[in-house]
Order: C-alpha cells, then sequence, then structure tokens
C-alpha cells in the first residue's frame, strides 16, 4: 500500500469533477420535487443523457453540442414521463421506474456503435490569472465550463425558489395544487415545465459522466448515480445549498475509495467500491430519523395525483 | 377537446383489458422500433412472439425455456405485488435475489462433496432467509428511521452486486476452476442441484414454487384478512389504521416476504439453470419482475400470465438476436415501453375519455 | 340600487346531474346577498362559474353592464370578484404574506405587501402577523387570511363561502361587523349558507336554490327560519325527536387525558376530563383544528393513551388499538368520510369488513366469510336507506349524505356501548342529517353513551344533553346543554380569541 500516491489537490480537484453529474441530476430532482413531482425516472434521464450527448459530441466533434443534445434527450424523456404522470394521471412511483428501465435499455440500443469510441475533449475553461494561485488555482480553477455551471445552476435555482414569484407559485403547487388550482394556476403545465427541467438537468448531468468523468460511453454506465441523486435531495431537505453539500460530500466518498484502490489498501476493492451506496444509506437514516425536519420540508403535495375536479 | 372523467367506480372490464391493449400498442411501437433498426418489423413481432413457441426448429429448444424464464420472474413478482398493493415499494428485489443466491449457494458449497438428502432444503431454506434478511434492512429502517424503502433498497443492489463480485472472485471461488472466477458447479453436485423434473418441460423446483406461491398470494388477497389489510393500506393507510392494521408488522410481512420470495428464486436459479455464482450471474429478473407484477395488475393470476409473457419476450428476444441480428438491448427497450404504455392505458379504468368542451378553464 | 352582477340563465350539467338549471338573479352594488341551498343544491358550482373556475354550459352574466365570462380566476379577479373559500386555498408551508401573494395579480415586493397587510388587518379588526406560517394558525385566523387576501385587491364583489362554519358565534359577530362595514363603503357580497339565523340576520335579499334551480327570492328579514329552511328543502323537516330518559351508570371516564398529534400541524390535547353516562349524548362544540381528530383518534384507539387515561366500566382500556376496543363495544366512526372511515375505491362490502370483522363475526380463524360481509352490508343500506344501486359499488360512488349514512349505520347496527363520532352531518343534505340524528338519538334511548364531537352548534342543542367545547387542545368542563345561550356557548369555545371589533 502507497497512500503517499495520493496528491490531495489531485484529489480535491476530482471531487469537483466526480461530484458535478450528481449535483445537475439532484439540483433538476429537487426542482421537480418541490413542484409535487416525484421523478424516479433520474436514473434513466442520466443515461440517455448520458449516450445522446456522446453520439452527438462524436457525430459533431462539439462538446458543447453533445451537451445540448443531452439536456434535450434527458427533457424528452422526462416529458414522456410527465405526459403519463400528469394527463394520464399514472402512479408516479410505477411510472418512475418505467422511465429508469426504459431508459436503460434505450441507451444500449443507441449506444451499440459507440462502445470503445473516445469522445472530443471538453477544454477546460481558461479563467487566466486565477488558475495560477496556488493550490486554490489547481483545485477550483481549472475546471471546464459546465463544472462552473452546475454551481451556479444551484445558486440560480436557491434564489428563484426564495426570492422569485415563479419560485412562490412553484412552491404553493407542491404544497397544495387544489389551492394552486384553486386561485387559477395551471398546475399540470407547470409541472410539466419542471419534469422538463429535471429531464434536462439530469441529462446534462448524464453527458457529463459520459464526455468528461469517465470519459467513454459503456452501458449501465451511471451505476446508480441517479438513485444517488433521489438520496441527496432527500438528505438536502429540499434545500439547494444543501443539495451542494451533499454531491460534494458523494464525489468526496468517490473519489477517496477509487484513490485508495489505486493505492492498493488491504480491502478488497468490491468493498471499497461499495462504500459509497453504504454511506448514502446511512446518511439516509440519519436525516430521516430526524421526525421534525423530515416532514416540515418535505412538499406536502410530492407524489399525489393531480385531478381538477369539480 | 378530450378531456378526463372520473368515473364513479372502476371498470373492470377495462381492469383486464388494459393489459392486453397496451401488449398490442407495444408491438405496434416496438415494430417502428425495429423498423428503425433497419429490421422488417413483422418478422421481428413474429421470432419474438411467435416463433419460440411453434416454430418447429426452434420450439424444442425454446419452449422447455419459457417456465425456465417465468419461474423466478413469476416469484419474485408475487412477492413483489403484495408490498406494491399496500404502497410498500420494494424494488431491491435483484439485491435479495443474489443474496438469496450467494446464501444457498454457500450452504450447498460448505457441505461440498456430501451427499445427504437434507442439503437441497437446506439451501432452500438459507436461500429464503439470505433474501428475507437483505430486505429486511430497508424493511427496519423504514419502520424505525422512516427512511425511504425505495432509495435503500434500489442502493442495497449496487452493494449485492459488489458482494457477489467478491464472492464469485473469492470465498466461493472452484478451487478446482484454474483461477478462473465462479464457484463450483451445483448441477454437478447431485445433493445440492435443482435439476429439470420432468424431461423437456423446463420444469424445476423454482417453478414449482412460482406455481405454489401464486395459489397461496391469491388465497391471502381474495380470503384472508391479512390480504385485506394489505389492499386497504394501499388503497387508504388512514383508513387502514381506523381498521387496526398495524402499518409496522404489515410493512414487515410484506418486505419480508417479497424478500424471501426474490431470494427462493436466486437460490433456485443458482442450483439450476445457472449452476453457479459467477460475476454476471443476474440477470435482472428483480428489475423486470416489477415489470411483469404491474402487467399482471397486481393480481397473482395476470402475474402468472404475465410472467410468461415476459419470459416469451426474453426467449423470443434472444432468438431475433441470433436470426435477424436485432441487438439485445432492444428487448429491454421493448420491455421498458410495454410498462410504459400499460401505465398510459390505464387511465381508462379509472375514467371515461369525453370528446368534447373542456369544463375547466 | 344599481345592479353590479346580473346572472342570466345559467346552466351546467356534469354526467348524471344538471348542478345549475337556467339560473338568473342579480346582485346589487354593495348588496348582501344570500345564496341558500342545501348541499348539493349547486351552490358552489355556482359561485366557481362566476369566478371562472367553473364555465358554463349555456347562460351569461353581466358586470356592471359589461359582459362577464371570466376564463379563469384571474379574470374574475381583475374585473373586481373576489372569493372566500370554505377549503382548499392556503398554503400549510408556506408564511401569510406568500400566501397572500399568490391571490394577488400584482403583488407589490414582500416588505411593502406585510405593511399592507398589518394596515387592512388594523382597518377592518382582523389582526395578523404576515411572516407567521399559514400551518400553525387556527381555523379563524386562516379565515382571515383570505379574506384579506381579497381585500387587498379592492373588490366590488366579494363572494364567501360558509364563512362561519369555522368561527366561535363572538367571531361571527365581527365578522358581520367587518362585513357590513364593506357593504357600507359599496362592496357587494354574495354569501353562501345554509345557517338561517345568520342569513336573517346579516343579508338584504335571499336567493334561495334547490336541485340546480333557482325556487325563490326574499328578503330573508322578512322571513322566519322556519319559513326559510321549507323553501331550501322544498318539504316540511322532520324535527328528530327523542324520549328523554334518566341516564345510567358512567359508562365512559376520561381522566387528564393529554396527547400529541401525530399530525405537525395538528392540535395537542391538553389535560382532557369528562364522563359520559349510559343513555347520555354528550355533544362536544368547538371550531374545527382544536383538537376533535386528536380527540376521536384517542377514543377510538387510533392512538393510544395510558391505560388509565380512557375507562370503559371502571377498568382502563387507554392502551388498546381500535380493533380491541371494538371487541369491548367502543365504536367510532371519524370525520372525513372518504379516505378514514371508508375506502373510497373499495367496494360497500369490503367497507362494510372495515370496522364489523369481529363484532358481525366476518371472520372465521382469518378468513373472510364474503358472504356475510355482504349480508351486513346490505342491512345497513336497508336500514338506513342508502341510496345505491348495491353493495358491490365502490364507496366513492355514493353521495356525501348517502355514505355518511353508510358508516354512521355501519356503527351503530353493531350496537355499540359507547360511539364517538366527529362531525356526523358536514356536507349532508337536510333529510340524510335529519336521519343519522335521529339514530344518534335512538341509540342512546337504547342505553348507549353516545359522543357527538361537531361544528354545527345547533345540532348539538338539538341532540346533546350535556355540552362541552374544544378549544386549542382544552376541552371546557360539561354542561347541561338545556338552557344554554349562544353567548355562553361561544366563551367556552374561547370567545372571540384576541379579535377587536372593527370601528
Amino acid at each position: 500500500m502507497d497512500l503517499s500516491a495520493i496528491n490531495p489537490l489531485v484529489l480535491m480537484a476530482s471531487i469537483m469533477v466526480a461530484a458535478t453529474p450528481i449535483l445537475l441530476a439532484a439540483i433538476g430532482e429537487l426542482v421537480v420535487e418541490k413542484a409535487g413531482v416525484l421523478n424516479l425516472g433520474v436514473e434513466g434521464m442520466m443515461i440517455t443523457g448520458a449516450i445522446c450527448g456522446f453520439a452527438i459530441a462524436v457525430e459533431t466533434g462539439s462538446p458543447t453540442i453533445g451537451f445540448l443534445a443531452a439536456m434535450a434527450g434527458g427533457a424528452i424523456l422526462s416529458l414522456v414521463f410527465g405526459f403519463l404522470t400528469q394527463v394520464l394521471m399514472s402512479n408516479q412511483v410505477a411510472t418512475g421506474l418505467a422511465l429508469t428501465l426504459f431508459g436503460l435499455g434505450l441507451s444500449a440500443l443507441m449506444g451499440q456503435s459507440y462502445v470503445g469510441v473516445k469522445p472530443p475533449a471538453t477544454d477546460k475553461l481558461d479563467l487566466g490569472p486565477l488558475a495560477d494561485i496556488p493550490v486554490l488555482g489547481r483545485v477550483l480553477f481549472q475546471h471546464d465550463l459546465v463544472v462552473y455551471l452546475s454551481l451556479a445552476l444551484v445558486l440560480v435555482v436557491w434564489a428563484v425558489l426564495k426570492y422569485s414569484r415563479a419560485g412562490l407559485i412553484l412552491r404553493a403547487v407542491g404544497e397544495n395544487h387544489d389551492a394552486a388550482h384553486a386561485l387559477g394556476y395551471k398546475v399540470i403545465r407547470i409541472r410539466l415545465m419542471a419534469i422538463a427541467f429535471g429531464g434536462a438537468c439530469a441529462g446534462l448531468g448524464g453527458a457529463y459522466l459520459s464526455l468528461v468523468r469517465v470519459p467513454q460511453w459503456t452501458e449501465g454506465m451511471t451505476a446508480g448515480a441517479g438513485w444517488i441523486a433521489l438520496a441527496i435531495v432527500v438528505f438536502a431537505s429540499w434545500k439547494p445549498g444543501r443539495a451542494l453539500l451533499g454531491a460534494y460530500l458523494f464525489g468526496g466518498v468517490t473519489v477517496l475509495q477509487l484513490n485508495l484502490q489505486a493505492a492498493g489498501v488491504a480491502v478488497p476493492v468490491e468493498y471499497l467500491s461499495m462504500s459509497p451506496y453504504l454511506i448514502t444509506i446511512l446518511v439516509l437514516v440519519i436525516m430521516s430519523a430526524d421526525r421534525s425536519r423530515a416532514a416540515l420540508n418535505a412538499p406536502a403535495s410530492l407524489g399525489r395525483i393531480f385531478h381538477a375536479s369539480n | 377537446m378530450i378531456r378526463l372523467e372520473k368515473r364513479p367506480t372502476p371498470s373492470r372490464f377495462w381492469m383486464a383489458a388494459t393489459p392486453l391493449l397496451a401488449v398490442a400498442l407495444t408491438m405496434i411501437a416496438g415494430g417502428l422500433l425495429f423498423a428503425a433498426l433497419g429490421k422488417d418489423p413483422f418478422e421481428a413481432i413474429r421470432t419474438i412472439f411467435w416463433d419460440p413457441l411453434f416454430n418447429e426448429q426452434f420450439a424444442s429448444y425454446s419452449r422447455p425455456q419459457l417456465l425456465v424464464k417465468a419461474g423466478p420472474l413469476i416469484l419474485i413478482a408475487i412477492g413483489l405485488s403484495l408490498g406494491f398493493r399496500a404502497g410498500i415499494w420494494n424494488i431491491g428485489a435483484e439485491g435479495q435475489y443474489i443474496i438469496g443466491a450467494l446464501c444457498g449457494a454457500g450452504v450447498g458449497l460448505a457441505f461440498y462433496p456430501a451427499e445427504a438428502w437434507y442439503i437441497f432444503p437446506l439451501m432452500v431454506i438459507a436461500g429464503a432467509l439470505g433474501g428475507w434478511a437483505w430486505a429486511m434492512i430497508p424493511a427496519l429502517l423504514k419502520t424505525h428511521f422512516r427512511t425511504n424503502e425505495i432509495l435503500v433498497s434500489l442502493l442495497l443492489v449496487y452493494v449485492a452486486e459488489q458482494l457477489l463480485a467478491s464472492m464469485a472472485l473469492g470465498a466461493m471461488r472452484n478451487p478446482e476452476g484454474g483461477g478462473f472466477p465462479g464457484s463450483r458447479n451445483l448441477q454437478q453436485y447431485p445433493a445440492a442441484s435443482n435439476p429439470e423434473l420432468i424431461a423437456g418441460t423446463g420444469m424445476h423446483w423454482g417453478v414449482v414454487a412460482a406455481f405454489i406461491a401464486v395459489i397461496f398470494a391469491y388465497i391471502l388477497l381474495n380470503r384472508h384478512m391479512l390480504g385485506f389489510q394489505i389492499r386497504l393500506t394501499g388503497e387508504s393507510p388512514r383508513a387502514a389504521r381506523f381498521a387496526g392494521v398495524n402499518p409496522t408488522a404489515l410493512t414487515l410481512f410484506c418486505m419480508g416476504t417479497s424478500g424471501a420470495l426474490a431470494g427462493l428464486a436466486g437460490l433456485f436459479e443458482v442450483s439450476g439453470p445457472a449452476g453457479q455464482i459467477s460475476i454476471d450471474f443476474n440477470q435482472n429478473y428483480g428489475f423486470t419482475a416489477i415489470i411483469v407484477a404491474f402487467l399482471g395488475r397486481l393480481h397473482p393470476i395476470g402475474i402468472l400470465l404475465a410472467g410468461l409473457l415476459m419470459a416469451l419476450t426474453y426467449i423470443g428476444g434472444e432468438l431475433a438476436q441470433f436470426m435477424l441480428g436485432l441487438p439485445a438491448a432492444a428487448i429491454q427497450a421493448f420491455q421498458g415501453m410495454l410498462l410504459f404504455f400499460l401505465l398510459g392505458v390505464d387511465v381508462l379504468t379509472n375514467f371515461r375519455i369525453r370528446f368534447g368542451r373542456s369544463e375547466v378553464a | 340600487m344599481t345592479e353590479l352582477l346580473t346572472i342570466d340563465g345559467l346552466t351546467k350539467a356534469y354526467p348524471g346531474v344538471v348542478a345549475n338549471d337556467d339560473v338568473s338573479f342579480a346582485i346589487g352594488e354593495g348588496e348582501i346577498h344570500a345564496l341558500l341551498g342545501e348541499n348539493g343544491a349547486g351552490k358552489s358550482t355556482l359561485v366557481k362559474m362566476i369566478y371562472g373556475l367553473v364555465k358554463p354550459d349555456s347562460g351569461h352574466m353581466t358586470l356592471r353592464g359589461a359582459p362577464f365570462e371570466p376564463a379563469e380566476p384571474r379574470a374574475a379577479r381583475a374585473a373586481g370578484v373576489a372569493m372566500v373559500f370554505q377549503h382548499f386555498s392556503l398554503f400549510d408551508a408556506l408564511n401569510v404574506a406568500e400566501n397572500i401573494a399568490l391571490g394577488m395579480e400584482n403583488p407589490p415586493a414582500q416588505r411593502q405587501l406585510a405593511a399592507r397587510i398589518r394596515d387592512v388587518s388594523e382597518n377592518y379588526g382582523l389582526p395578523l402577523d404576515p411572516d407567521r406560517t399559514v400551518g400553525d394558525l387556527s381555523a379563524g385566523e386562516r379565515q382571515r387570511v383570505e379574506i384579506i387576501r381579497c381585500l387587498l385587491q379592492d373588490p366590488k364583489l366579494l363572494i364567501m363561502d360558509e364563512p362561519t362554519s369555522v368561527l366561535t358565534p363572538q367571531e361571527v359577530e365581527i365578522l358581520f361587523t367587518t362585513l357590513r362595514k364593506l357593504s357600507a363603503e359599496g362592496t357587494a357580497i354574495l354569501y353562501i349558507s345554509h345557517k338561517l339565523e345568520e342569513i336573517r340576520s346579516l343579508c338584504d335579499t335571499a336567493t334561495v336554490l334547490r336541485l340546480g334551480k333557482v325556487v325563490d327570492s326574499c328578503n330573508p328579514r322578512e322571513k322566519s327560519a322556519a319559513e326559510l329552511a321549507e323553501m331550501m328543502v322544498g318539504t316540511k323537516l322532520h324535527v328528530p325527536n327523542r324520549e328523554r330518559t334518566e341516564p345510567g351508570d358512567v359508562l365512559l371516564q376520561v381522566t387528564a387525558l393529554s396527547l400529541k398529534s401525530a399530525n405537525p400541524f395538528g392540535t395537542t390535547l391538553k389535560d382532557i376530563s369528562f364522563t359520559v353516562r349510559a343513555g347520555e349524548i354528550l355533544g362536544i362544540g368547538g371550531v374545527a383544528g382544536n383538537g376533535q381528530d386528536e380527540l376521536l383518534a384517542a377514543l377510538s384507539g387510533e392512538a393510544p393513551t395510558p391505560t388509565g387515561c380512557v375507562k370503559l366500566n371502571g377498568d382502563g382500556v387507554g392502551h388498546l388499538g381500535p380493533n380491541p376496543r371494538r371487541k369491548i363495544a367502543i365504536l367510532a366512526a371519524p370525520e372525513e368520510r372518504l379516505g378514514h372511515a371508508a375506502a373510497p375505491d373499495m367496494s360497500l362490502t369490503e367497507n362494510a369488513l372495515l370496522t364489523a370483522a369481529i363484532r358481525e363475526g366476518l371472520v372465521n380463524r382469518g378468513f373472510l366469510k364474503w358472504p356475510a360481509a355482504r349480508g351486513f352490508a346490505e342491512r345497513i343500506i336497508q336500514a338506513f336507506d342508502v341510496r345505491t344501486p348495491g353493495p358491490a359499488n365502490a364507496a366513492r360512488s355514493l353521495s356525501g349524505g348517502n355514505l355518511q349514512k353508510f358508516v354512521i349505520g355501519r356503527e351503530v347496527l353493531q350496537r355499540p356501548d359507547v360511539l364517538v363520532v366527529n362531525q356526523p352531518t358536514w356536507g349532508v343534505d337536510a333529510s340524510a342529517a335529519a336521519a343519522i340524528r335521529q339514530a344518534l338519538l335512538d341509540l342512546a334511548g337504547n342505553g348507549t353513551a353516545v359522543i357527538v364531537i361537531s361544528q354545527d352548534l345547533d345540532e348539538l342543542l338539538e341532540v346533546s344533553d350535556n355540552f362541552a367545547a374544544l378549544n386549542e387542545g382544552r376541552l371546557s368542563t360539561p354542561r347541561p346543554a338545556r338552557g344554554l345561550t349562544m353567548e355562553e356557548i361561544g366563551l367556552m369555545m374561547g370567545g372571540a380569541h384576541d379579535l377587536e371589533v372593527a370601528e
């Protein structure tokens, strides 16, 4: 075992890269759940985004177009979920699972000819002098645009939910859809928009996995990232800032266990690989055990079916 | 303008007809998908749904496979359906299936090479207990800490997969296997094997267990107070508490039963058709069983039929892969599509479609 | 008086029922106009059309002479129509200011809005803190939120749907003062109610709806309550009667019951004590949300308590769950029909099984006796005149009154020693309500100890021997119901809380 092989600077920089896909998916799902919809299909939307982004980036040679395509792919898939749950009033849990199962199959199908292909590299953002700051520059300022975009997104979602009228309406719809309807708000339309936003975020997160983090395409490559994003929303008590914390904690655990694997720690590889999942479960338990907090922050209409009766 | 109008009482006709409608719609959409892949849609559909059963060239191989594949699907789906009916979402059957197989195979391998009548029954018990225990983790976390069972049971699948890899590479590796991953082959160890019971049918103990599970589930849900309490809890948790249902006990029962049945399915698979513990021993039965449960409308008889149909798409899919070069992933997408259509047309059970002016602005 | 809103020939049909049939009337500027009718007479459909939530099939409206066809509530609000809902329009987890902002078209910034809320609330004697979370407010305070939300928009027409059902008598007086003040300032009020005395004291005109049609229009001050009731119901009402019998021994004794609510926005029960004798009806009044659900849960066994807190015939039973209590003949009927007392999508047979499995012997070693369950469901349907094609129909297919008769009948037929009912006639038509009250009186006549929890004070005074009121989780000392004045009852219910009369 050689722990000295672990460079703490590289480790911290790679935490940001590891956390970004999950952060994107989690912040998208957070908005969806704030609107009162439980979309368990994050995993399916992420993997679909991963292949859409990968394929388009390879075909066009442009990662940027790839990322946009991934957002579109995730959003389109999420609207299938939206149509079923909002218009046809299907059970959200079952439909979310269907979305995941379908997304895994569809992505495997789409990705057949892309196995083993190398994607075009995503450029790091040139932040000039900032990147040259000792220590901090290496950790914080030598990343690509998507990393900063994900951080900006957290800020924007937080501000919109807390201070804007649109955010207030979104929260109102998630809190009590009957009341929102009685006041004349278009519950279904608002929820569909939230669902599409969540899908686009998950798709972008998936593409970040396949284009930057890994970077290649393999079947089922999200490996539960979507589910962990769902867990992070619970961990975050539906607060954007805490989702950031959760995603970075998770990124830290992932990167650390990979580094320990590489360093040849005397623990079997499999046990290190399962640690992120076990820690996620542990965190979920700690969060949900706190009765008052869990009950007060969950959107009251979460997962309930809305039908504008008369 | 089309609008939906709630029926006063759910339609019995559509309750039975929606799965058929969903299958028909999936065939159409699947045909389009296959056409988009450059395959003749009619030939593809025929290869998947007809040839495995009736084409003389393949049927002799395929027909027994039907029960082999349907057995675990039905066994798992029956267990899942109990929880789903009560609004308890165990979606980690894949993990419980793996742990059941590991525990059962572990007991069998521990006895190697002894020959005794009690070895296989002990394996069965160990398999059921393994699946049960794995499902108890999310169940107890839910009842004691109100942790979301969907997320925990699902995350435990990834943990179970890592355990499986560790076992296949380490503790359970065949010492005479020349260093290849994977355990001894239990089929070659008579005291621990789950053989084909009637030659040429594919019938093994797991299929028998699946049929027994269907019968018990039917009696439970339709004739027994516990089944009534399960349905009541799913319909209306508050009314269930008023009726004296203990939600904690019910959660533990539903999660435990579904875990035990998934564990059994894993044990029967590892000691029979699969034969050994290997890294990729699990074949997504635990997830496909979710589709089976919904396609069967969470009804035992429906699940029996849905399990057979889903098994057919597995076998037909393999055949189409072999004959037409249809990618294996296409079948996976096809199965996912089936669940989408089913959930979509389900609206007909509880709502009428009206054409006319919108009433709600 | 000039006409503000005219309604001409409005018709709205739903499958199987014509909710509004050629409804026409007019509301004058500054008029307080009552819309009187039973549950199911079509009042709420009519106001939903005025508020833009439902589109009429035919007919039209004019507002100050201009055609008025609001496509959505936003349009109605822009035209000067505001509505105070009976239910479904507040958001528990949001604060007062946020709730109010959601009901406005162009709300000012939060700080200015908070200032305006304070202004208006003081001006109209409806004190309200803009920063408080709505889920923590009392029912009366929640109504203030709704009223202020409307007033901030300077409405020409204010629609109020059953506003007094959540108020104490004192609070009702204050509300009426506010409404009269608004009327004097020129705001017209469409006041929906089935409470006759209120309408007689408040309203200038009453339009009476029955089965979707306008059957009469009058000045309510010139009519007696009995005359109004007859217009509303169409026939003379059956007044429940009972033989007053001497109460027997104490059956149920509740001592120092304190209980935390399972619901984060629920009410904690504090030190509740009372006794009920055989043959006695104890009426428990109070504004909704003051611990009614929690008290029912403690008595039905859904929320277990220390053993000695609840005693039957002197034996502690507080620790028992719902089924063991049924075994010793303590039965209950909760308020929420769909989803608590009955499972909406299950058949009446299954719903009969829901509480009657033990006492009616509908199970044998865990196995269900379906024919017996069906038989019991049919007995309820027969004995309580439940209108349904048969016991195989889903609970949700029944009207509110019929389902309530089923729910009450299901418990009454099980021969309880103690029966607890919560809001037994809420949202139920008059004839069903009369039948239910009669059934409770008959039950007491046969020696059952009955506890009726209700918001309807008239109902309680009609059926109770003794009366007590719940206020913020505490129960006042029970007093004989005969001879109690509204004033005294109001004080038992907590008086006017912290309200002041508007100037």
